[in-house]
């Protein structure tokens, strides 16, 4: 596996991976919570004609570990939008929590994101679609990092409400003048993915039907 | 942490001592006026602020018998600026100033984004507490202006786009250096009702100086606004559960960072007890503006219900 790319966003060094070349659009993988991003590309990504890169979200992977937590998933769609903007263009997958990641990010920047697939993996519910009752999130303080034991205890309980996420899904499909901008593969139905499910602009498929379709957008 | 360039205000008086606590690997600055051995008493700041701007309210407690115990937040005045900034991560770093100072139940007080804080704070540990007064930082239907990517569902593409340019730059960011005078009236724009004098008073403690100038000392990637998925309603519902001896402290003038919250509009949602205490001629700012009316009325709640 050849060095990642190191990107900066804000205070933290996040590392991309250069998963296999291709000619065309970047095909850029967002993992799972707790995961980090695969060595090789998945098989059933086989298909898809650009080149395959992956990023480790904050506190995961190859990334930096930052201090004293303040995880959120809106910072982690930051980190991927720091990856798009190296790309140019990218069409998203995402696992579990990179699944929700890439739904925000396909409604914040509709232009550069040509196509978000959202599957199955950790992370994927979080918290749920409203607070539970408020506590004082606390790691565990024997893990060994990476994963920051902080993601894993405060993106498992981040709210996540049906009408957020599918205020995004309007923007995507007001916005990125694509039919179809958000796929789901994912067969876990957390609430948010049962309201955007309902949304127009979204269909369910398989991956290689989802990767066929966004190799042939513009 | 002492002030190179001291600018005095009538009232005005620095903590007694300062100190820094470890939350979780993040310099949290902690400040206290009054004798060392008094019964505590925890103050919080709100959004954009810092424990200095608490130079005059604080000591008005402290001389009447309290230990008064406040901190910068993360990223604000003299604590350190992380990598990753939420909700939940200002609560953890509260409970650990808390710790520092005691696990006995101590009363409380928070302006705006800290009374938000500290609610939820004691929502959480009901045993940390013994009263509370929230000073325009109740929960209401309104987004909070100075809780930056916490309450806020109004998702405009142009604004999510403009947050984002602006987590792109943030690495690069500093804040724009200017003399004591440019400081104070940059932040009189957003604090129109304090004084001249007293937004000057506040530059040498929440400003460093360099060469080219002072800067404001709060962390450049924080940015005013934001979104998330929080409902300030859900906070709301919460109230009536409240399990602490409750007086909020409002101001009716309304302001850009005021939280818009009016007496009227909270009350069916306060727990048994509990009141608001309303001030007319006050802003968001009002133990700032008031400060011997409003610690008054806390020396007295505190009193009253033998905090």
């Amino acid at each position: 596996m050849l060095p990642p790319t190191l990107l900066t966003h804000a205070k933290v060094r996040l590392a991309l991976h250069k998963l296999r070349s291709g000619t065309g659009r970047a095909l850029l993988l967002l993992h799972g919570l707790g995961e980090r991003s695969p060595a090789e590309p998945p098989q059933v990504l086989n298909a898809w004609p650009g080149p395959i890169v992956a990023l480790d979200f904050t506190g995961h992977g190859a990334s930096s570990i930052p201090a004293g937590g303040g995880y959120t998933a809106e910072v982690l769609m930051g980190d991927a939008d720091a990856a798009l903007a190296h790309l140019g263009h990218a069409t998203l997958v995402g696992r579990g929590l990179g699944a929700y990641v890439a739904l925000l990010l396909a409604g914040a920047r509709p232009e550069g994101v040509r196509g978000a697939v959202l599957c199955d993996g950790p992370g994927l519910a979080g918290g749920g679609a409203r607070p539970g009752s408020p506590q004082i999130v606390a790691p565990d303080r024997a893990a060994v990092p990476p994963p920051d034991p902080f993601a894993l205890a405060e993106l498992a309980r981040d709210v996540r409400p049906p009408e957020y996420a599918t205020a995004f899904v309007r923007q995507a499909a007001v916005l990125s003048g694509l039919p179809r901008p958000i796929t789901i593969c994912a067969l876990e139905r957390a609430a948010w993915l049962r309201a955007v499910a309902e949304e127009p602009g979204v269909e369910e498929s398989t991956i290689p039907e989802a990767l066929a379709l966004y190799a042939s957008v513009r | 942490m002492i002030a190179e360039e001291a600018v005095s205000y009538p009232g005005a008086r620095r903590p007694d001592r300062s100190r820094f606590v470890d939350a979780s690997g993040v310099r949290i600055a902690v400040y206290e006026w009054g004798d060392e051995s008094a019964r505590p008493l925890f103050l919080a700041h709100g959004g954009f602020d810092f424990a200095g701007t608490f130079d005059v309210f604080a000591p008005l407690l402290a001389e009447a018998g309290w230990r008064v115990v406040s901190f910068d937040h993360r990223g604000h005045g003299d604590s350190e600026h992380p990598a990753l900034y939420s909700w939940d991560a200002d609560v953890r770093d509260a409970r650990a100033v808390l710790d520092s100072v005691s696990h006995k139940p101590m009363p409380m007080i928070g302006h705006s984004k800290g009374g938000a804080l500290l609610t939820q704070l004691i929502e959480a540990h009901p045993h940390r507490a013994s009263a509370f007064v929230n000073i325009d930082g109740l929960p209401g239907k309104r987004r909070h202006p100075d809780v930056a990517d916490h309450e806020r569902t109004r998702l405009v593409a142009a604004e999510l786009a403009h947050w984002l340019d602006h987590r792109r730059r943030s690495a690069k960011k500093e804040r724009k250096p200017g003399t004591i005078d440019e400081l104070a009236r940059r932040r009189g724009r957003m604090n129109p009702r304090l004084s001249l004098p007293w937004l000057r008073y506040l530059v040498p403690i929440g400003a460093r100086r360099f060469p080219d100038g002072w800067r404001w000392k709060i962390d450049p990637s924080l940015r005013f606004g934001g979104f998330g998925p929080w409902r300030p309603d859900w906070s709301l519902e919460r109230l009536p559960g409240f399990p602490v001896p409750l007086v909020g402290v409002v101001g009716l003038v309304q302001e850009e960072m005021g939280w818009g919250t009016h007496p009227d509009k909270i009350r069916p949602y306060l727990p048994p007890g509990a009141r608001v205490e309303a001030f007319a001629d006050a802003g968001h700012f009002v133990h700032i503006e008031k400060p011997r009316e409003v610690a008054d009325l806390a020396l007295r709640f505190f009193e009253s219900v033998g905090a």
